[in-house]
């Protein structure tokens, strides 16, 4: 069998699995929004209507408007691109970072591994929350900061998930076949161990991308995020919070902006997961 | 009447016909043998008799179990027979234990379930039954987890748990399957008494005639969902009459036809392989900040030759050090001491890319075909993988020819090299493993265990390969195997080892014939052999 044919089964397979369908349309729908408002939202989200304050969904405004008469389905659709900037960048890094991390200390065992792993734990120890208030305080708050402090808090879960996955790899028979085939733990790490553990490292992206967007907007909601006028999810929940009884629509909509989006994450993570599997790639004839 | 009678039973798990009506029988007090090779149906018809099918099995005909139709009965009333009437052990003792619980409460867990006796009690009882079974409370508390214990001990856990209740009918999966033979001996003979004492029924369930030849009263005899030959077991086993019976009982004891003996010949190079005072040591466990156990000899002063060309087996329990040395052997893993020395250079301090000559000469075979090859490449690279270790690189065209002429010296149509390892069967996966062994070539293959996973009709082609390789390429081998009758088909030389020394040592036909060590004595005893097994009965029966 060819190379297009096993593409088109394995593109067939992904599309008869429900959560990968769902979860691919809604980071589908989320992309498009987030880049459509670079070209086009229905209002400026800088423009201020006063008069037009805390008016619930209408014809004009589809969403409602915030407390300042600003429309809020803008504010999320330019506050998706925010939140994608940020958990997007975040999981590069900390996959970029991490993932060799934990695949040489797979590799090396030893001092080496030890050395890596008791680090991890140190930085681990630390939560996103806390590691990011340190960094403001030294640099001050802002997107790249935020992006830097999840990323590094993203570094040892990704050298935890890829550590623990090579770790059970590499006592495999076909493994052991490699090294008498003379191949360095460079390359059997990059021919096998790699490619046998990315269904794992896509599903851990895929939560570490969600967990970077409600981390995002947990920063962005105590004033560490992305500062004014750049909408963001969370600072929109913060400022909804003094108006909840006269507009419950201003904490609605960017509250479920995040839950639909970190739904569709985790669905797509899981439908990768199955399509992935090598077992599954191919019905058993 | 019969403690279990099935009568027409099938099995349709969606499209596929697992079972095409199965008549069976078993006594109470007897001991039925169910043989057949992977996938005849004789695991799925164990679990329609516990009615633990996956989803989307349907049955038909009937299972008479003390005069209850078990395929009708709720799910309630099958919780109350399954470990209290019914008992069951499974192949893999590794996985049928839960890992975080103690012994005693795994045991004491069915007794308390299904008899609502209390703590004490239960655990009394249980101290009873791991007693019966071979694991006396000095040695074994019931305080225990199972990863302190070694496979077959497990395995006596768990026919504990399965006995605990004393219930009327035991159904044995492949008990032994994944023990060395001296432990199979040992579980067998446990069953054996086990059923003599509390009159039970027992279905023991396996692929291996010879195993089963020894103890089973009668024998109904699986292939493809149907039942091929049944009858009491002398009989089916002295006459022989149907023909996949009888092939079975051949493959039972294949001796692969080898039509040139290499240890005749002249060999002026002197020895292929030469091992000099071999010694590897693990540190002990750390039982302190500052104590430790001391350190335990896993190889411990082996020394031996391999000529050109020459079959030598290396025999041994499980844990007797024998795969360590093939580690070392094959320069995955460093001696602590000794020298290893391959075609007249040393080996065993070389830096990974002086290895690159020394594994082109040098390949290995693993026992485990599931294992062994990455799911996610295709036959073709799989086995094109030991070919990195060339000199120069290969052209496609060259590179193609190569996996061709190794694809058909082990039998696998070129057609097949586009495959992924899922859709081999375990007989074909292991011919693969032999084609990745040899496209470089090599003079040397080490073998760890390779054909203890197959059935026995697969074992017999597999052997009969490795036979011919031998004869046509002048491969020399290092057969590491518990089972002698491996050993015997293709081997010129034995060497038996034993907690890490090499305790005996010669040609193959004498040492299995006279072992003179005491690790020789018990392997050979153990083994199982259908002729020596059906001559036994014969006589008992007058």
């Amino acid at each position: 069998m060819s190379a297009p044919t096993e593409w088109q089964a394995n593109i067939s397979k992904a599309f008869s699995n429900r959560s990968f369908v769902i979860g691919l349309t809604i980071t589908v729908l989320l992309a498009l929004m987030a880049a459509l408002s670079f070209i086009w939202t229905p209002y400026a989200v800088g423009s201020f209507d006063i008069l037009g304050k805390l008016k619930p969904s209408s014809s004009a405004h589809w969403l409602g408007t915030d407390h300042f008469g600003r429309d809020i389905l803008s504010m999320i659709m330019v506050g998706s691109r925010n939140s994608i900037a940020v958990a997007f960048v975040s999981v590069v890094i900390g996959a970029g970072i991490g993932v060799p991390l934990g695949l040489w200390a797979a590799a090396r065992s030893g001092m080496i591994d030890e050395a890596l792993m008791r680090f991890n734990d140190l930085v681990f120890a630390f939560p996103a929350l806390l590691s990011a208030v340190m960094i403001t305080a030294v640099f001050g708050p802002g997107a790249i900061n935020a992006i830097i402090a999840i990323g590094i808090f993203n570094i040892p879960v990704f050298a935890r998930v890829a550590r623990g996955a090579a770790l059970s790899l590499w006592p495999r028979e076909y493994i052991l076949a490699a090294r008498a085939a003379g191949k360095s733990s460079l390359l059997i790490t990059i021919e096998h161990i790699l490619p046998n553990m990315m269904n794992i490292l896509v599903v851990q992206g895929t939560i570490q991308f969600s967990l970077g967007i409600l981390a995002e907007a947990g920063l962005s909601y105590v004033g560490l995020g992305s500062q004014p006028p750049m909408p963001s999810w969370g600072r929109m929940l913060f400022e909804a919070q003094t108006m909840i009884g006269l507009a419950p629509h201003m904490a609605l909509y960017p509250g479920l902006a995040i839950v639909i989006t970190v739904l569709g994450l985790n669905l797509l993570g899981d439908g990768l997961r199955d399509v992935l599997d090598p077992k599954m790639r191919r019905e058993r004839s | 009447m019969n403690l279990l009678e099935i009568s027409k039973l099938t099995l349709r798990i969606g499209a596929f016909e697992a079972l095409k009506g199965i008549d069976l029988s078993v006594r109470t007090g007897e001991i039925r043998a169910l043989v057949g090779e992977s996938g005849s149906g004789k695991s799925m018809t164990a679990l329609s008799i516990m009615k633990l099918l996956p989803g989307g099995a349907r049955t038909g005909g009937q299972i008479n179990f003390g005069g209850k139709d078990l395929l009708t009965a709720s799910e309630a009333e099958m919780c109350r027979l399954r470990g209290n009437e019914i008992g069951m052990v499974f192949q893999e003792p590794m996985t049928a234990l839960n890992p975080v619980k103690t012994i005693g409460e795994q045991v004491a867990e069915g007794i308390r379930l299904h008899t609502g006796a209390t703590r004490a009690i239960a655990e009394e009882q249980t101290r009873a039954i791991l007693d019966r079974v071979g694991l006396p409370g000095a040695k074994f508390p019931l305080g225990r987890y199972p990863h302190e214990l070694s496979g077959g001990q497990r395995q006596r856990v768990v026919i504990a748990i399965a006995c605990a209740l004393k219930p009327r009918l035991l159904i044995a999966d492949e008990p032994t399957t994944a023990l060395d033979v001296v432990l199979q001996a040992q579980i067998l003979d446990l069953l054996q008494s086990l059923v003599d004492e509390e009159r039970m029924g027992l279905l023991l369930i396996s692929h291996d005639l010879a195993v089963v030849a020894g103890m089973a009263h009668s024998i109904t005899v699986l292939r493809h969902g149907e039942v091929m030959d049944t009858g009491e077991t002398t009989q089916i086993l002295s006459e022989q009459t149907h023909p996949y019976t009888r092939q079975l009982a051949q493959a039972s004891m294949h001796v692969p036809e080898r039509t040139a003996h290499h240890l005749t010949l002249a060999t002026p190079d002197g020895p292929l392989l030469a091992i000099r005072n071999l010694t590897r040591t693990y540190p002990g466990r750390r039982k302190g900040l500052f104590g430790r156990d001391p350190d335990f000899r896993a190889v411990d002063d082996v020394t031996f030759d391999i000529k050109p060309g020459q079959s030598t087996a290396l025999v041994g329990r499980s844990g007797c050090g024998k795969s360590t040395l093939a580690r070392m052997v094959l320069a995955l893993d460093r001696p602590t001491d000794g020298q290893i020395h391959f075609a007249g250079r040393r080996i065993d301090k070389l830096t990974p890319d002086d290895l690159r000559p020394v594994r082109r000469n040098m390949q290995v075979v693993f026992q485990d075909p599931y294992g062994s090859f990455n799911p996610r490449h295709k036959a073709e690279r799989l086995i094109a993988e030991p070919l990195y270790l060339l000199d120069r690189e290969l052209s496609d065209g060259e590179r193609r020819d190569r996996v061709h002429r190794a694809l058909e010296r082990v039998g696998i149509p070129r057609a097949d090299k586009d495959k992924y390892p899922h859709e081999f069967s375990g007989g074909q996966r292991q011919r693969l493993a032999i084609a990745r062994a040899i496209i470089t070539e090599p003079k040397l293959i080490v073998a760890d265990e390779p054909v203890s996973a197959l059935d026995v009709s697969i074992r017999a082609q597999i052997l009969d390969l490795f036979a011919d390789l031998n004869d046509r390429l002048g491969i020399a081998y290092l057969f590491i195997t518990h089972d002698l009758a491996v050993a015997r088909a293709i081997t010129d030389t034995v060497m038996v080892m034993s907690e890490g020394k090499i305790v005996e040592r010669g040609k193959t036909e004498e040492i299995l014939r006279q072992p003179l060590s005491e690790a020789g004595r018990a392997l050979v005893r153990a083994s199982p052999d259908l002729h020596k097994a059906l001559a036994r009965r014969i006589t008992e029966q007058g």
